[in-house]
């Protein structure tokens, strides 16, 4: 029988896209939202979470290894895909340039965010995220980083629902893209509003 | 004769596979009614570029010129189509003609579609109902199936999907589009289903269904309309459920 392996690695891949990866990006974004509701309440909620019994195994298993596997394999697919979206400008094509692209930026950040903050060895509340909005170049980078990959999240659900044989005519597919249109918007809300809390209580 | 109207055609041309390619111009005589392939006759009628130059003339392959063979699949101003149906009244002069380099390109606008035949017979695109005696009358298909899947019997292999996926390049070794959507057709025929293990296993395999990136561009290119993501997002389901079940009653 001819090798199956890449066929395994992909559907993981997909797999670990939406369980773990978006559950904990969407509770993730959700959380920080608690800024909004200033910085005691945010304090609150990361004490919540660093009370959380087995956190360092939960943090290992469920967050920190799809993610890794979810981004490495994800930059070979990206560096070995094609792109015509030139040539073939239609919309799904172009989205899936920008699947791409946001994956990479979405890499990119994850790996400066856990070094600017989980690994950084500061606390982790309130002001050392304000301290890092702090700086607008800072700021903006991790604006572009929640939206793309809000994108990523919503426009990566979009493929899963195929891959996995859910949304099957052109029909369903048509209206699974607005719906993660909508995802894509509600996500980068939820997750803007709390850079500008972070961001507006220091000024 | 001087006044009468010309067509410009820019062909992308190459002699074999290992020389590399180049362009060259015509202004052939328009008659009403012209497809590609008349254009490309006139060419061969009288071989002479835009600079006057005696040529080869340009090579291209071409059956039954009514979209229904699959062999005059061309890059046509930018897209994969059969140059048999691209009508000379309907295309943006000049027109830019290049082989479908997916392809490994023989000579001119003429290339190379062993993979796709290959592909076919990796993923066992047929009906075994040969034996030793009489195996008698297959079982019937629900009319309701017989419509869509006759749709996915169209395709004739021309190769548009293979030329506008993305994920069809060097770097990867992707069957192409065609080949999901035909182990949909005959894993729905009740005598292919019978079989229909097989060709699951082998769109498992290098290169199968899990190289699929769902640009979509193949469902825009298929000439016959096939509905290419369609077949891929149900052979998706197939081809999981298969995979997450199977060991299981192993």
């Amino acid at each position: 029988m001819e090798q199956q392996k890449d066929f395994w690695f992909r559907r993981l891949h997909s797999l670990m896209g939406v369980i773990p990866v978006s559950v904990f990006l969407a509770f993730h974004l959700f959380v920080n939202s608690t800024a909004t509701l200033g910085a005691e309440r945010y304090n609150e909620s990361v004490a919540g979470i660093a009370g959380l019994p087995f956190l360092k195994i939960i943090e290992f298993l469920f967050i920190f290894l799809p993610l890794l596997y979810h981004g490495v394999y994800g930059m070979y697919i990206a560096f070995t895909s094609g792109y015509n979206a030139g040539r073939y400008t239609w919309f799904r094509n172009q989205m899936f340039v920008w699947h791409r692209i946001s994956g990479v930026i979405t890499f990119i950040f994850v790996v400066w965010h856990l070094w600017t903050t989980r690994f950084s060895g500061n606390a982790a509340n309130f002001d050392m995220v304000a301290a890092i909005v702090e700086n607008p170049v800072q700021f903006w980078f991790m604006i572009i980083g929640v939206v793309a990959s809000a994108f990523h999240l919503a426009n990566g659900l979009w493929g899963f629902l195929i891959h996995w044989g859910v949304t099957v005519g052109p029909r369903s597919q048509k209206i699974s893209a607005y719906a993660m249109g909508g995802i894509w918007l509600i996500l980068s809300a939820v997750g803007v509003s709390a850079l500008l809390a972070f961001k507006n209580t220091l000024a | 004769m001087s006044e009468q109207k010309r067509i410009h055609l820019i062909v992308e041309r190459q002699n074999d596979n290992n020389s590399s390619s180049y362009t060259e111009e015509f202004k052939v005589p328009y008659r009403s009614g012209m497809n590609v392939i008349a254009a490309l006759m006139e060419i061969q009628r009288n071989p002479k570029n835009t600079k006057g130059e005696n040529v080869a003339p340009v090579a291209w392959e071409s059956n039954c010129l009514e979209e229904i063979c699959g062999a005059c699949m061309m890059v046509i101003n930018g897209k994969p189509r059969q140059a048999c149906t691209a009508l000379i009244d309907n295309l943006e002069q000049p027109i830019k003609l290049q082989p479908a380099r997916t392809f490994p390109v023989v000579r001119d606008l003429v290339v190379d579609r062993s993979r796709m035949f290959d592909a076919l017979k990796r993923v066992k695109a047929w009906v075994p109902i040969d034996g030793t005696y009489d195996l008698g009358p297959g079982p019937r298909m629900a009319e309701r199936d017989r419509q869509w899947a006759y749709e996915l019997s169209k395709c004739f292999t021309c190769g548009a999907c293979v030329e506008a996926c993305p994920n069809v390049n060097e770097k990867t070794s992707f069957i192409g589009p065609f080949a999901i959507s035909q182990v949909r057709l005959f894993n729905t025929h009740p005598t292919g289903a019978m079989h229909s293990h097989e060709r699951i296993e082998a769109l498992m395999g290098e290169g199968g269904i899990h190289e699929c990136g769902n640009s979509q561009n193949c469902v825009q290119v298929c000439p016959k309309n096939i509905p290419l993501t369609t077949s891929i997002a149900a052979m998706n389901g197939q081809v999981n459920r298969y995979a997450l079940t199977s060991w299981l009653r192993k």
